[in-house]
């Protein structure tokens, strides 16, 4: 990772620009963005910022210019709270949070802007509240500050504000705290009912009330705190799969109902202790796993914020901008350079390139002209456009896309897993054990028969055996992430074991997704870096698609006269000499030279020229990212088939084929063909899918185990099971090793809780065990689980 | 000992008072973000000063 940008972990370019100085270091950057945004947090005094993060800033690439909308009343007026000092407030989505270091380092940045009164982020779900004088600083500034950092802001209306993962997380630390006070505080009884047993000294006044508080406190544990497990009892009951909630549930509710009866009747044993014990360790695991399925999702939150919010409608009154629901077919919008194009259209007037890679998997911006169709969620790279309505709704492009995906989640195939297996067969074996128990117990001492058939639940009650999976996993999650592979779903990590093959998608995923200046060959005097200069002054100023790829490269200063011919190229004026970039017959028109014959397939040359001759040639690829070829060669070492569907045309991807050295590669397919592609995998071996783009949400979706870039669309990585963060494809091997041991220690703890659990069964049957005991027992062999399962964290393999 | 009879629900209300705070807490976003406050600590221990005054509120 050396050669790697200080500020977006993104691979350097051939010609970096300048290094920037952090903490007196030359750190590499890979463009003038990211120089930039560098350059901006040194200079607030926020280096920080790169000590502290655990993750790769986003490459900041401020697309949408029109923040200047947002400073007016009417479009302010259904999101901001307006405060009674005048000072307004506002909820923000935003795009780009990977880490707390980000919180902070947004909190601060803003927090310098003189208006702003206050700014607070919450990393966790991604939302942002900014109060600000709008006497002293417009909204406008602020988004694009943000912009510029590269975190996308989208304001949100009060109805988005509360995710419902936000409002699953409170009521998990609800269900906690509640669990946990009350069973400190029945703890604290129960000891005096123990210590009153012992000494049979007790007056039974004091017991009586031991008992009732004991029986209030534990309520609100029994019946709230340990509410989720009754609800999935049931879901399991009805689905006819008994889990691991069955007997939990069973348990508790039967512990919690006979002491209460007996707090009635005033005689026979309690166990509000071990009702609201066993709640609270079954709680904190559960809350456990929540967190840890959250923080890796957290990349996902925007899911579905494909389209602009908002659209410029051009009517007999001029311009406005509607909300996208309000559009209707025929309408005709204004779209600007840089802007998301709003929903299906046809161009009605204008001309320039779109560029479609997240929808269709095209790696170069397409040109589109008067007549032809646009597709709502592209990108309007470079000249303004006007487009007639075709399409609204559910009748886009992206709604199709959107439909295939939850078609696709819906027959998401489901591997077994081993847990759920194992925990079936002794779900119903200890169901039945208990209740011969309890027969037979009513025969001989029907006095004693449910103080023993309750020992015999809990001491084989699968704690440990629940336990025993969330433990391996979320230990094994921790490690994932150090690798660089957030773990979105945990069982995925079950299903990676099985992956026998993994089919990758092309664009933005082997390849980095964004055109880059690969090669450049000169033919005149002049050295490389200026033909490059001169080149990136033309591109810079014309706004070319293709100009991207000389993004940050340092421009010549001389270059005059600078035009674009759209579909030809751009000519200009250097030194009173008349130059031409762009494609080859045309460039060498000018010199009156026979044209260059051009032969690989996967990139695009163009070339610069004079009255003289050609200068330099310059071809710009969808480069393909450094750790493929070593991510690919060590998947080959684990046993793997490797594989390539593409949206992108055949000579693009075959080249890449080529140089990966994989003869598995299919080109030109939508979104459904590689569905349908991944189904026909299938049939032969679990498939593994690594994508990146909105076109590849569906096959995602299809897959055993879907992996997103961290780059990618936001559907994309909604439909994950892992995120790649940073990038880093050769994460993907190592992955699968760390997968492999987390299988191999969740079946050393299965194979301890129920070995335990077969020698305790028959003791707890006999009556040899008292209630207190079990729980003793059953605590003791949970520890050893997880115990166990922390051997995952260490780095050794 | 019949102090209990008083303690014992004193206890009891208490604790009720307890939960309707943290509750309250919860409800509040206060428990919304579980991780920064971790970091937070590290960062503004070692932030400077901006250098340049006129980035200063």
């Amino acid at each position: 990772m050396s050669e790697a940008c200080f500020h977006c972990g993104d691979p350097l370019p051939p010609h970096p620009p300048p290094p920037v100085i952090i903490n007196s270091q030359p750190k590499p950057v890979c463009c003038s963005g990211c120089a930039a945004v560098a350059a901006l947090i040194a200079g607030a005094g926020l280096e920080d910022f790169y000590r502290y993060r655990t993750a790769a800033a986003p490459r900041p690439e401020p697309a949408q210019d029109d923040w200047n909308a947002w400073d007016s009343d009417k479009a302010q007026q259904p999101l901001v709270r307006k405060l009674d000092n005048g000072h307004r407030e506002l909820v923000l989505l935003i795009e780009g949070i990977r880490c707390s270091a980000c919180g902070w380092l947004i909190e601060n940045l803003l927090g310098q802007v003189p208006g702003v009164q206050q700014v607070s982020v919450n990393p966790a779900s991604a939302r942002a509240v900014v109060t600000w004088d709008p006497a002293q600083v417009p909204l406008s500034v602020l988004l694009r500050k943000l912009d510029h950092l590269g975190y996308q802001p989208h304001p949100l209306a009060p109805g988005e504000q509360d995710s419902a993962a936000l409002r699953e997380q409170r009521a998990a630390i609800r269900r906690l705290a509640v669990a946990g006070l009350g069973m400190m505080q029945v703890m604290m009884y129960a000891v005096g009912l123990y210590a009153g047993a012992i000494h049979a000294g007790m007056d039974p006044q004091f017991e009586t009330l031991l008992r009732w508080v004991s029986a209030i406190v534990a309520t609100p544990v029994a019946l709230y705190a340990a509410f989720p497990f009754y609800r999935g009892a049931v879901r399991d009951l009805r689905a006819g799969r008994p889990g691991m909630d069955v007997p939990v549930s069973l348990a508790i509710g039967g512990a919690y109902t006979f002491s209460v009866w007996h707090v009635f009747i005033g005689q026979g044993e309690v166990y509000f202790d071990s009702v609201t014990m066993f709640t609270f360790f079954l709680t904190i695991a559960r809350f456990l796993e929540l967190m840890a399925r959250q923080r890796a999702g957290r990349a996902s939150i925007a899911l579905g914020r494909l389209l602009p919010a908002t659209a410029l409608r051009l009517s007999a009154q001029g311009e406005e901008r509607v909300a996208l629901a309000a559009l209707s077919i025929g309408d005709t919008l204004r779209i600007r350079p840089g802007e998301a194009i709003p929903t299906d259209g046809r161009i009605v007037s204008g001309r320039t390139h779109v560029d479609e890679s997240l929808l269709t998997g095209e790696s170069m911006p397409q040109a589109r002209q008067i007549g032809d169709a646009v597709i709502g969620g592209s990108t309007n790279t470079n000249g303004a456009i006007d487009i007639e309505v075709t399409q609204i709704g559910a009748d886009t492009v992206v709604a199709s896309v959107m439909r295939l995906l939850e078609r696709a989640q819906a027959e998401r195939p489901h591997i077994a897993r081993l847990a759920d297996r194992v925990a079936r067969i002794f779900v119903v074996t200890l169901l039945i054990a208990a209740s011969i128990t309890g027969a037979i117990w009513l025969q001989i001492a029907p006095e004693r028969a449910f103080e023993i058939t309750l020992a015999v639940l809990v001491v084989t009650c699968p704690c440990a055996l629940s336990l025993a999976t969330p433990a391996a996993l979320v230990n094994a999650t921790g490690r994932l992430a150090r690798d660089g592979l957030l773990v979105a779903r945990a069982d995925a990590i079950e299903r990676l074991v099985r992956i026998r093959h993994v089919v990758f998608d092309k664009t933005g995923t082997l390849t980095a997704g964004r055109i880059r200046l690969t090669d450049t060959h000169c033919f005149a005097p002049l050295s490389t870096e200026q033909s490059i200069a001169i080149a990136a002054a033309m591109e810079a100023e014309a706004g070319h698609p293709l100009a991207r790829a000389f993004d940050g490269q340092p421009r010549h200063a001389e270059v005059k006269a600078i035009e674009s011919h759209p579909g030809l190229g751009v000519t200009a004026t250097l030194n009173n000499q008349s130059l031409r970039l762009g494609r080859p017959d045309w460039v060498s028109e000018l010199s009156q030279s026979a044209p260059p014959a051009t032969d690989a397939a996967a990139s695009t040359i163009i070339f610069l020229g004079d009255q003289h001759g050609l200068i330099a040639r310059f071809e710009l690829t969808d480069a393909i990212r450094d750790d493929a070829a070593e991510a690919i060669r060590d998947l080959r070492a684990a046993g793997v088939h490797v594989s390539i569907a593409s949206g992108d045309a055949a000579p693009a991807v075959a080249a890449v084929a080529q140089q990966l050295d994989i003869d598995d590669w299919k080109a030109g397919l939508d979104p459904a063909g590689k569905l349908a592609l991944l189904e026909t995998y299938r049939q032969t071996a679990p498939v593994a899918m690594v994508g990146d783009g909105i076109n590849d949400a569906p096959v995602l979706a299809g897959a055993d185990v879907a992996i997103a870039l961290g780059s990618g669309a936001a559907i994309a990585h909604g439909n994950a099971d892992l995120l790649l963060a940073g990038e880093r494809l050769s994460a993907l091997a190592p992955g699968l090793a760390v997968a492999k041991r987390t299988r191999r220690i969740i079946r050393q703890n299965l194979i301890w809780a129920a070995s335990y659990n077969a020698c305790a069964l028959p003791l707890a049957a006999l009556g040899m065990i008292p209630p207190w005991a079990a729980a003793l027992g059953m605590s003791a062999s949970s520890l050893l689980v997880v115990g166990n399962a922390l051997r995952l964290s260490r780095s050794a393999s | 000992m019949n102090i209990l009879f008083v303690l014992l629900p004193l206890g009891l209300v208490l604790l009720a008072i307890a939960v309707i705070a943290f509750f309250w807490a919860v409800g509040n976003g206060q428990y919304d973000d579980l991780d920064s406050p971790a970091w937070r600590i590290l960062l503004d221990d070692e932030s400077k000063p901006p250098k340049d005054p006129k980035d200063s509120p």
